[in-house]
């Protein structure tokens, strides 16, 4: 050819079962370049990747890991869908790239012979061919190649073995022309598919064959439920009439479409693989008697999710303080820069601050999943939902949702995003809805805070340990019920199976888990972040205006020049008798005069802002809850982040916005607390009604956004938000009441 | 003839039907319960539920009454 033909842009799509290392071989293949987004209406993660051949563009379409091509939910149909070429932000395939596991190709090839069917010209590539090796299994390619009509390829894909021949591969397969299909099935069977195209086209509008026979054969399925609204209502009645002449002859349905696929695959494998008779013990199987054994394997289980824990709490708190250090340092920093006025404000307390309630987060869903990541590429996720099953399905869920709640008692961002192995769409959102539950770290600044000043110090402390973990369990145990009616109402319908394969151990490949980690918190970062910011904004905003903040700044700087003097003084002093003395009492006096009068007009301004203005106008809400407007403010500040409330608490005390929650001044503040008649406000019933509100209430605008991204829809986000608010409200004004009534 | 989840443990026995036209049983079919295959329980998780199988040369996890569907004739 002596004209160079335009470079041509090829669609491959990859599919296959999962855990055959579908992900390793993908970014094997197209590796930074790829592009996550959403189908349109589903859950279904998009994931596009662009690769350069000798001058072609292939874009591969990486459909989610499956065992079958037999759709009974929207979101399996788009695999469907996109292989048919029926999804149009996809368009038409070119190829299929069909991902196998070398050491376990029997149960592999039931997809793929569904693959064929479809027509495609197709690639086979047998993944995980070390994995086989260890395995004894020795399998002749070039037979299997033309037995099937179509190239395969081996590959160890962690490796990168073989990468440049599957490309060259998708290439050459993607001129052939489209395949006859596999033509399996009984005579009969068929028939009745021809039968079935007549009654269903209307207006010359005639179903593909792959669909047709998917209508026929899974019973119950997306494509008879679709069909039926679409076309026509007798459809039912019709399948049912044909299944039942297929049965009579001997073509029972659905069972007959397994019987021919794998026997079709243990004919194709006869003569191709060889494989030692008994299934040599691999260290894998050695690692499963010990993991899933009835007493080590939950020790084992429990040092796991102990382990996650501590690592966070160890890993992740000082990388936070960090974070918060470098937060303040740098807003005084800029601060310094700019005049006083409401600008300044802006930038230190809504802008600064805002990032930084976005960046802070980073450590701990990074760690996070990390962990979950690494369990999930090793195959132990698989073992901890195999354990947990029993437990979790006495709460009306699955072993699959424990992990991602249990990762949801650090942070729900990430238990929530960790629902994605979770294929049942049902139970993934029922777990994604109760996850903010689960008491996150977030909270423990408020139980601290409550707790230390209100629950007395008895037993060695034994009491106010027991509050905590009460308060800290009090989430979860309400999630049952709410998980079991979320379950009859709005998720009704047939349980879904368990039936989950046990994939071998492997060592988690340190590219793909730390590409999935940079992926999800670039996402969080990206997502969440920009509406954490946002809201920060606009709170700053409401607790900022509309009162007048001269006064406020003339006083803090006061603070700082009288801060300055005594610094200096104490310089001299020291330089002078070279004793480490402190100044003399009435500078010091001075300056603590100085603080309390800024803190004072703080205070004073908050009052008066719109905030404080709501919180007042909210009191009869407030009320029944035993709360006084102060509190209310503090509550309402940290809807968008729970932790908020401590330093918006020290604001509306007077003792300035950096406290925390060890802070004794704020103890005491809380505890001589009064109304305007004497009685002191914060009571033990109200203290832990306070906590029982934090509790149950979803104040965390990342989280909601986190759950609008996974549920792709506003309307869960607001519904979580407001069946929480609901829940908190009811708990605190019980607590309150059988409180009072109680002490 | 005993249904899967009265196997005992290091038992095989070769499948005969499995019953039920749902979701979870076509499920089954797809994994490939299929007739005269053989199976065997590998063991239970501690508290008893789920179970786990070989069969086709992977490990398979199974709650009893999930198992309790798939007719079974034992081998000795």
């Amino acid at each position: 050819m002596a004209v160079a033909a335009p470079p041509r842009s090829l669609t491959i799509a990859v599919i296959g079962n999962p855990n055959t290392g579908k992900s390793t071989l993908f970014s094997a293949l197209t590796g930074v370049h790829t592009r996550i987004g959403n189908y349109p209406g589903v859950t279904v993660e998009k994931k596009v990747g662009c690769i350069d051949h000798e001058g072609t563009v292939l874009n591969l379409v990486d459909l989610p890991g499956t065992y079958s091509l037999s759709p009974r939910s929207l979101d399996e149909m788009v695999s469907v869908d996109v292989l048919l070429g029926r999804q149009l932000d996809v368009g038409k395939i070119d190829a299929v790239l069909c991902i196998v596991d070398a050491s376990n190709l029997e149960r592999n090839l039931y997809v793929t012979s569904q693959v064929l069917d479809v027509g495609l010209p197709t690639v086979l590539v047998l993944n995980m061919w070390d994995v086989a090796e260890e395995r004894g299994i020795k399998i002749d390619v070039a037979t299997l190649s033309q037995r099937l009509g179509i190239p395969v390829l081996t590959c160890e894909a962690h490796k990168r073995t073989n990468i440049a021949a599957i490309k060259s591969a998708l290439v050459d397969a993607a001129h052939q022309p489209q395949r006859n299909s596999l033509r399996l099935f009984p005579e009969e069977f068929y028939r009745e598919v021809d039968l079935l195209r007549t009654q269903t086209t209307v207006d010359k509008n005639v179903l593909p064959q792959f669909l047709l026979e998917r209508l026929l054969l899974d019973a119950g399925g997306y494509v008879e439920e679709w069909q039926t609204k679409q076309r026509s209502a007798e459809l039912p009645a019709q399948l049912a009439a044909a299944r039942d002449r297929l049965k009579a002859a001997g073509c029972k349905i659905p069972a007959v479409e397994a019987k021919v696929r794998y026997a079709w695959a243990r004919q194709l494998l006869t003569g191709v693989v060889q494989q030692p008779v008994q299934r040599p013990v691999t260290k894998s199987d050695k690692l499963d008697k010990f993991f899933t054994h009835k007493f080590w394997g939950l020790v084992v289980f429990c040092l796991v999710m102990l382990a996650m824990f501590l690592s966070i709490y160890i890993g992740a708190d000082p990388l936070m303080s960090m974070l918060e250090t470098g937060q303040n340092a740098i807003g005084d920093a800029v601060g310094s820069w700019i005049p006083d006025g409401p600008f300044r404000s802006l930038v230190v307390d809504g802008v600064i601050a805002g990032i930084g309630g976005v960046v802070v987060f980073v450590p701990q869903i990074a760690l996070l999943f990390l962990f979950i990541a690494i369990l999930e590429d090793c195959g132990y996720l698989a073992r901890a939902a195999f354990l947990m099953d029993k437990l979790m399905v006495k709460v009306g869920l699955s072993g699959k949702s424990f992990v991602p709640l249990m990762s949801s008692f650090a942070c729900a961002i990430p238990g929530i995003m960790a629902t994605r192995v979770i294929e049942n769409r049902r139970d993934r959102f029922v777990t994604i809805l109760v996850a903010p539950l689960m008491s996150c770290s977030a909270r423990l600044p408020v139980y601290a805070l409550l707790i230390g000043a209100f629950i007395p110090g008895i037993w060695y402390g034994a009491l106010q340990g027991l509050t905590l973990f009460l308060m800290t369990f009090l989430g979860a145990v309400v999630a049952i019920p709410v998980a079991w009616i979320l379950k009859k109402t709005f998720f009704k319908g047939e349980t879904p199976p368990f039936v989950m394969e046990l994939p071998s151990y492997k060592w988690p490949s340190p590219r793909i888990v730390l590409s999935r980690v940079y992926d999800r918190v670039k996402s969080f970062i990206v997502r969440a972040g920009t509406l954490i910011f946002a809201t920060n904004v606009l709170v700053w905003a409401l607790a900022y205006y509309p009162g007048d903040h001269a006064e406020e700044e003339r006083l803090q700087a006061e603070v700082e020049v009288r801060q300055e003097q005594l610094a200096a003084i104490r310089l001299q002093n020291q330089a002078a008798n070279n004793e480490t003395r402190g100044a003399t009492p009435p500078e010091v006096a001075a300056v603590e005069a100085a603080q309390d009068a800024a803190n004072r007009e703080s205070q004073r301004l908050l009052e008066v802002s719109y905030l404080g203005r709501a919180g007042k106008a909210m009191e009869p809400v407030f009320l029944p809850l035993g709360w006084d407007w102060r509190i209310g403010v503090g509550v309402l500040a940290s809807f968008p982040a729970r932790e908020v409330i401590v330093s918006t608490l020290g604001t509306i005390y007077s003792l300035g916005s950096d406290v925390d929650e060890e802070n004794e001044g704020l103890r005491s503040a809380l505890r001589s607390a009064t109304w305007p008649d004497g009685r002191p406000i914060y009571t033990i019933p109200v203290a832990l009604s306070v906590m029982v509100f934090f509790a149950l209430c979803a104040q965390c605008a990342s989280t909601l956004m986190i759950i609008r991204r996974e549920t792709a829809h506003w309307g869960w986000a607001a519904f979580t938000f407001v069946y929480m608010t609901v829940l908190a409200y009811v708990g605190a004004w019980l607590t309150y009441n059988i409180g009072t009534w109680w002490f | 003839m005993i249904t899967l989840n009265e196997l005992a443990v290091g038992q095989t026995g070769v499948i005969r039907d499995v019953r039920g036209d749902d979701g979870i049983s076509a499920r089954l079919l797809e994994m490939g319960l299929t007739e005269d295959e053989p199976i065997t329980l590998l063991g239970a998780a501690p508290l008893g539920d789920p179970l786990e199988f070989s069969l086709r040369g992977y490990r398979l996890s199974l709650r009893r009454s999930e198992a309790e569907r798939v007719d079974v004739e034992l081998t000795e």
